[in-house]
């Protein structure tokens, strides 16, 4: 089972993440926990209310704007990073937190590896779907390899000049 | 110049272990090569030709002296004994391994100094004027506002893996522009309003590279306050938008064309409405904080030409053609600015040895209170001596081969290392420009000639800026020979511009004949008080074609 990474430890990640189907085909929604690509999950949020256990995912390319007034409809909402290289995910993550309000579990799924830990914790992750190949137990040092940050993230708004210098 | 505290001290440290921590998994294969790449790369080393090279930060161009004497311990126990001075005020070596750079990082740590982001598709070093602080014509002091910038670009969470790299330059000089800040991805220019508030003029979209352009306003006026958050402004719309798909179309000077500067400075406003009253919005108080670390250091109260200058100047042509060319006119009277030329013939540009970094060092303590500056020409300054010491410090430079006379003329060329060390080149460069420094080794002409920039890059991707070159020579390959195409025209100042192609192009032993006579065209042409630059504006490009292609 790959692992899962939140704040308090590693976990087993048993959640399924649905890819958008082929041209004319239909989504069939998991039983078990499972996050929808989220134009489906969109379309079928109003049938979907009962289940706690069914979240949606934004591709780097996709606009959040599209889901800003559902997002705290759902317990998770996973942020796929195609290439680790793909930037695009950690702006989708602080607008999500900053400007949308998302209040449950932020995860980042797709080429997740230990060296963007941290950015991804100051941009408001809290969950990482760690690739299969990466060692679990270095994500502890990674999630915290600097005491202190310059800038205002989601984190600690505070930017340091903030409080080196405080009015 | 700035000073570390507890924070900056505690951050840095946590860098070179980190670091320490990615190159021990790197070499024990748990990265990927591939993933390996962007962090040593946001660590500043490039695996080039014939071996690594790590490009160290000088932020803004500012060093202390005994960060020079650290430089030339690390050039001299991890490298060769010599190090290059590059175009946007870094310093690299050219033969570090791999396995030594975490303990380069940490020797250059304990003089808080580090490579960070000097590579890489993040915000890189942010440059500015190297007379900031000393120059009499300038708004304010651009480097407490470099070193804000510096400090928000730091391992800034979002913007780690942007579409491509990015450079931000700053400028408070309104009636010249030395930091080329409109051939940035950001230019800013500090200025006031109608109501005398002090902000910055934005240029977005200017770079050099193989889509060469001049960055266009987006915005007039950003208050100070506000400078923080409008970039991050700009950072996002670009990091969401900028294209990922080819590399050589993700600059954000594609974007900016592509949705156009008006529809850019749009999305821009929109994303910055949205953040203009959060935390990282500066505080007066930040500011001021910031000014007081580049406050003016001990000047004592002297009065211009003394005695000791005049005499000396009547005295040696020599001496007086370098205080024409190399001294500048400084702030306080009885005070100079100083350019030592890294470009002695024979000696490719920008490359030191530790021994004269060390002597730079030497010099620095002894005449301008400990701190030097280093240039996007490949010179380094002294900002602050007395100008009754100005021939002593005169025959000081010259063994060294610091005191070549020849400062913003023809032979002050801009020269990136090309087909020796670069594995992109096309064709060498740094022969090129010897040959041209042979070519015009008759001093007095080459000041008859005046202001010229003769830039020279190996291959497109520009490092030698040979696009804002007046002249400007770029390496190309024809069927597997090196040939030059020269361009004429471009700025990198206040009148940026891209230099626009002679013709086809030319082998390398006729260079020094090329240049020869697209001068003596404007030898020709021009009218008493013209530089080069605006003889060719004036005339056009057909006088010069006709004779070198006659
Ligand atoms: C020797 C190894 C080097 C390599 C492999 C290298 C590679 C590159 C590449 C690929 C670009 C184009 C980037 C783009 O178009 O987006 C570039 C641009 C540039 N490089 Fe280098 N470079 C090297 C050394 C240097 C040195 C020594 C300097 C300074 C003397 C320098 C200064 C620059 C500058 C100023 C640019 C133009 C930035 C712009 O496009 O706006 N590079 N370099
Ligand atoms: S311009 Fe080309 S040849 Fe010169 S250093 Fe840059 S990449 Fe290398």
């Amino acid at each position: 089972m790959p692992n899962l990474i939140r704040h308090d430890g590693i976990h087993t990640d048993n959640w399924t993440i649905v890819h958008p189907p082929a041209e004319g085909e239909a989504v069939e929604v998991p039983e078990g926990p499972a996050l929808l690509p989220a134009a489906i999950w969109k379309d079928k949020r109003q049938e979907l209310t009962g289940r706690n256990d069914i979240g949606f995912w934004l591709d780097s390319h996709e606009e959040p704007e599209d889901l800003a007034d559902y997002v705290n409809e759902v317990p998770v909402i996973g942020v796929n990073f195609p290439k680790f290289s793909d930037g695009r995910g950690y702006s989708i993550a602080r607008l999500l937190r900053e400007r949308f309000g998302f209040r449950n579990e932020l995860r980042a799924v797709g080429d997740v590896l230990l060296d963007q830990l941290f950015y991804m914790k100051r941009c408001g992750f809290d969950a990482y779907a760690l690739r299969e190949d990466k060692n679990p137990d270095d994500a502890e040092y990674c999630l915290n390899v600097f005491s202190h940050a310059y800038q205002g993230a989601v984190d600690d708004d505070t930017p340091l000049f903030r409080r080196r210098w405080a009015s | 110049m700035y000073v570390y505290d507890e924070y900056d001290r505690q951050i840095l440290k946590e860098r070179v272990v980190q670091f320490r921590h990615q190159t021990e998994r790197a070499l024990r294969g748990e990265l990927e090569e591939h993933e390996f790449l962007p962090l040593r790369l946001q660590n500043g080393l490039y695996v080039q030709r014939f071996a690594p090279m790590l490009r160290m930060a000088i932020p803004y161009g500012m060093l202390r002296s005994r960060q020079l004497r650290r430089l030339a311990e690390v050039t001299r126990d991890f490298d060769k004994g010599y190090a290059h001075f590059t175009t946007r005020q870094n310093l690299q070596l050219n033969w570090p391994a791999v396995e030594d750079v975490p303990d380069v990082l940490e020797a250059l740590s304990e003089v808080e100094m580090h490579a960070n982001q000097t590579s890489g598709n993040c915000i890189r070093n942010t440059t500015t004027d190297q007379f900031a602080g000393v120059q009499k014509d300038e708004i304010v002091d651009p480097r407490p506002y470099c070193e804000l910038i510096r400090q928000w670009s730091t391992y800034h969470p979002e913007f780690a893996f942007l579409p491509r790299k990015f450079k931000i330059a700053v400028n408070a000089s309104p009636s010249t522009d030395r930091a080329a800040v409109q051939v940035h991805d950001i230019g800013l220019e500090l200025h006031r309003n109608d109501a005398g508030e002090l902000g910055f003029r934005v240029y977005v979209g200017g770079g050099l590279g193989r889509t060469p352009m001049v960055g266009p306003v987006i915005r007039e006026f950003i208050p100070e306050r506000d400078v923080l958050t409008y970039l991050e402004a700009i950072l996002r719309v670009y990091n969401r938008y900028g294209r990922r798909d080819n590399k050589f179309k993700a600059r954000i000077k594609i974007l900016v064309k592509a949705t156009t500067p008006e529809k850019f400075a749009e999305l821009v406003e929109a994303e910055w409405e949205q953040i203009r009253n959060t935390p990282t919005r500066l505080t007066p108080e930040a500011i001021e904080q910031m000014k007081g670390f580049f406050t003016e250091p001990d000047y004592e109260d002297l009065e211009d030409n003394p005695p000791a200058l005049t005499e000396a100047l009547s005295a040696s042509k020599a001496f007086s053609n370098w205080h024409t060319r190399n001294v500048s006119e400084h702030k306080k009277p009885g005070y100079a600015i100083v350019t030592l030329t890294l470009k002695q013939t024979g000696v490719p540009t920008g490359d030191v040895s530790d021994r004269q970094l060390e002597a730079i060092a030497d010099l620095a303590d002894e005449y301008s209170f400990g701190e030097v500056r280093v240039t996007h020409e490949q010179n380094v300054v002294l900002a602050d001596v007395r100008q009754d010491r100005l021939q002593e410090l005169w025959e000081a430079l010259r063994p060294l081969g610091f005191a070549t006379a020849n400062l913003g003329t023809l032979t002050d060329m801009i020269c990136c290392p090309g087909g020796d060390f670069c594995a992109l080149a096309n064709a060498k460069s740094i022969p090129v420009a010897e040959a041209i420094q042979r070519e015009f080794d008759d001093l007095d002409f080459l000041y008859d000639l005046g202001d010229i920039d003769l830039n020279i890059s190996g291959c497109m991707n520009a490092c030698g800026h040979h696009h804002v070159g007046n002249i400007g020579v770029l390496g190309v390959d024809k069927k597997g020979q090196e040939f030059y195409q020269i361009s004429l025209g471009g700025s990198s100042r206040r009148d940026a511009s891209v230099g626009k192609i002679l013709g086809p192009s030319f082998a390398r032993e006729d260079m020094p004949t090329v240049v020869k006579d697209i001068i003596q065209v404007y030898v020709d042409h021009r009218t008493e008080e013209e530089t080069f630059l605006d003889t060719y504006r004036r005339i056009g490009m057909s006088p010069f074609k006709e004779r070198v292609y006659a």
